[in-house]
């Protein structure tokens, strides 16, 4: 009898649980951690290092995002996840939000019920072949066996490309970048695709990256940045203005190395007074510490130090800032004014 | 005259429901099935809230809109512009040929198997529990990578079979392995093919009918006419003569190497290839146990009293043995087939583009129908294992012991 009583009572309250709501903020914090999805691995973006500990350019987004909540950027659980995974992981409330190299696409933010808070890079659909097959251009490329992940934009993209220059391809579908890595290397395709920045990352773990070229054709506009779930939006403001700090403190020149001295007492700039909490009441807008700006740009830098770190030139992956420089320096990164 | 009450007339107490024996199990299963429903009742509501907290409804148009992706393997017209549902189409396709292909290799190679762990021989029969044990002691999908890796990393690459490179086709250039897969010749069905097609069905219905004589004359005289022989040459001779007769309609198309790949002839993927193997390899071990069981079930007084009667060892496996230990054998064998089918979904882990890819994979990704998509896979899955255990059952019914 007893026992049934304690079944009832657990039967009830997972009723309860279910139909609660609470917001994604108040149940991150009551975790005390944040959960963000990334992928299964891809150099320079989000990969465990040696020791274990998660590093790369999407990551520093969830660590910016754990730092504004918590002011600790490694307050963060990484959900790996492939290509397949990803936006039932997301749906599902398994992960807080995805920073995993993810298109903005119009189905995916209008049908999938995803709220992409911004773009972290700006990027193309590529293709990668070995130096020794002595093609130049991806429309030479008709009757190759193509290495492709499966559930992805790349996948819809490489149909189109080839079906518009009336080729023909062998798709091989394959789960995740390390997977088609190993494909390719061993010669079971003659072309990788996916976003160049991919390409990139994946040819700096190369044994030989000389060997290897990536074609000049981009044939899509890749826009990659971390989306939330529809419906809670004061978490997707949390998510949008913590990528906003990270480019803005670029722009302001607020770095890691100054921003403690420049939170430390308001000074002649406004805007800067602004993001790090010294004027206004920015972060109680967001429900959190005023200096909640200030944690963000410590966990990691701004985001060009974020993205030198990372992916950029002085890194094997080598990228340029391109398309992802300033709108100051001919870029397309532009945060909304913080006022 | 001391009246002796009627146990009936008593009235009823609530407490009898627990208390009495008559009733207690019909109360505990009625509390059952109401809990159970308020369960299901529960999971179905909490579904439809949280969809529609989502924003989601549910629907199956997806099925119906550009599927914008294409798929390697197609045994039927499939481009980027079809729908999703005839992507799932192919991967349905897809599913059934391997498990086809999968539930015949691993029937052959468990009975084989299954017979020789029997075997006198010392080191066959070793052989064969090393087979049984590491096959089916190691889980499926670790096969079916181990195999594809062999297949990947062991084998040339097409541009190897170049002048100059170091690899060569076999059997007068017609089949060329590499690790993309097999290229094989393919057929061309030139005129007079349909003529051709339908003589050799004639020679197989006439191999049949022939059967059917023999067992019957047989049964009727105890005359045994040379059956293996006159099905062999049922099965070749007329089909050649007309071969020559018609002027060679079917001709072969060899598999050339033409740009980046084998161009012309039949692409056996390496990706069905693995999966094709290891799922017999994996499925066959289990079957193996099985027929040994099946041949150990039928008692050593069975095949004595065949010798006493004067049979050759050929004819008492044949007419003695196996029609018993079929009895034991079909059963579990359907579960292994079952098995064998479902086991084909972990497809994806080798990029093989079964239903699981395309409907369970790709489709749900690109469209976000998780719901819709698994219920339909869950379908598919359930009417196909419900099929093939329908047809199993009819050949058990078949060769089940009749008692009259």
């Amino acid at each position: 009898m007893k026992k049934s009583v304690v079944l009832a009572t657990l039967a009830v309250a997972g009723m309860a649980a279910g139909m609660s709501q609470a917001s994604t903020l108040d149940e991150v914090k009551a975790r005390g951690s944040l959960n963000c999805g990334v992928t299964t691995g891809l150099t320079g973006f989000a990969e465990p290092n040696a020791s274990g500990v998660w590093e790369g350019f999407d990551v520093a987004v969830c660590r910016a995002v754990a730092a504004a909540v918590f002011g600790d950027p490694m307050a963060v659980e990484f959900v790996p996840t492939t290509g397949q995974t990803r936006f039932t992981a997301l749906a599902s409330g398994e992960v807080d939000m995805l920073a995993r190299n993810t298109t903005w696409t119009f189905s995916r933010d209008v049908d999938l019920k995803f709220e992409f808070v911004g773009v972290n890079y700006y990027d193309g659909q590529g293709f990668m072949v070995p130096a020794s097959l002595g093609v130049s251009s991806a429309l030479e490329l008709d009757g190759a066996t193509v290495c492709i992940q499966t559930g992805t934009t790349t996948e819809l993209n490489l149909a189109d490309f080839f079906a518009s220059n009336n080729m023909s391809y062998e798709p091989v579908p394959i789960e995740t970048n390390a997977e088609a890595q190993q494909q390719y290397l061993a010669n079971a395709c003659d072309v990788y695709t996916t976003d160049a920045s991919g390409l990139a990352a994946t040819r700096a773990t190369f044994e030989d990256p000389s060997a290897h070229v990536v074609l000049p054709e981009i044939v899509s506009k890749e826009p990659l940045g971390p989306l939330v779930r529809h419906g809670d939006h004061e978490w997707g403001d949390i998510v949008r203005w913590s990528l906003n700090a990270l480019i803005a403190a670029e722009e302001m020149g607020i770095t890691s190395a100054n921003v403690a001295e420049l939170a430390a007492a308001p000074g002649n700039n406004p805007e800067i007074n602004r993001i790090l909490g010294t004027e206004g009441d920015l972060g109680a807008m967001l429900g959190l510490e005023a200096n909640w700006a200030v944690n963000v740009i410590s966990a990691g830098g701004n985001y060009g130090e974020i993205f030198d770190r990372n992916i950029g030139e002085s890194t094997p992956i080598g990228l340029a800032r391109g398309l992802n420089a300033q709108w100051t320096d001919g870029g397309l990164l532009y945060s909304p004014p913080f006022r | 005259m001391a009246s002796i009450p009627d146990p009936s007339s008593e009235p009823f107490r609530l407490g009898q429901l627990i208390y009495d024996r008559r009733y207690r199990s019909m109360t505990i299963q009625v509390f059952a099935f109401i809990m159970i429903m308020a369960f299901l009742w529960q999971l179905g509501w909490n579904t439809v809230q949280n969809l529609s907290a989502l924003g989601k409804d549910f629907n199956f148009g997806f099925l119906g809109s550009r599927a914008g992706y294409d798929i390697n393997q197609r045994l039927i017209e499939y481009s980027n512009d079809s729908t999703h549902g005839r992507a799932a189409i192919i991967g349905i396709l897809n599913t059934l040929l391997v498990a086809f292909l999968g539930c015949i290799l691993a029937t052959i190679i468990g009975v084989i198997a299954g017979v020789l762990r029997l075997s006198k021989n010392w080191i066959v029969a070793r052989l064969m529990t090393v087979y049984v044990e590491g096959f089916r002691n190691v889980p499926l999908l670790l096969w079916i990578l181990v195999i594809f890796a062999v297949m990947t990393e062991a084998t040339p690459q097409p541009r190897d079979f170049r002048e100059g490179g170091d690899a060569s086709m076999m059997l007068f250039d017609s089949i060329a392995i590499t690790n993309r897969g097999i290229f094989i010749p393919s057929p061309i069905w030139g005129e007079g093919s349909t003529l051709l097609v339908a003589v050799f069905v004639a020679s197989l219905v006439a191999i049949w009918a022939f059967r059917r004589y023999a067992r019957k004359k047989q049964e009727a005289t105890g005359q045994i006419l040379p059956v293996f022989w006159v099905s062999l040459t049922l099965f070749f001779v007329p089909s050649v003569i007309f071969y020559f007769i018609l002027g060679g309609p079917v001709t072969l198309r060899l598999p050339e190497l033409g740009g980046f790949n084998f161009t012309g002839g039949l692409q056996v993927r390496n990706s069905l290839i693995a999966l094709w193997f290891a799922l017999s390899l994996y499925t066959g071990a289990f079957i193996a146990e099985i027929v040994r069981s099946g041949i150990l079930a039928v008692s050593r007084g069975q095949t004595e009293a065949a010798y006493a009667l004067g049979l050759r060892p050929n004819r008492t496996m044949n007419l003695v043995i196996l029609p018993q230990a079929l009895r034991v054998i079909i059963p579990p064998l359907i579960s292994q087939y079952l098995n064998l089918t479902k086991n084909s979904s972990l497809a994806i882990a080798v990029g093989y583009m079964d239903v699981r890819s395309t409907l369970g994979g790709i489709t749900i990704n690109q469209t976000g129908r998780e719901l819709e998509g698994m219920l339909l896979l869950g379908v598919f899955y359930l009417v196909t294992s419900l099929i093939i255990s329908g047809v199993m059952n009819l050949y058990n019914n078949a060769v089940k012991l009749k008692e009259r």
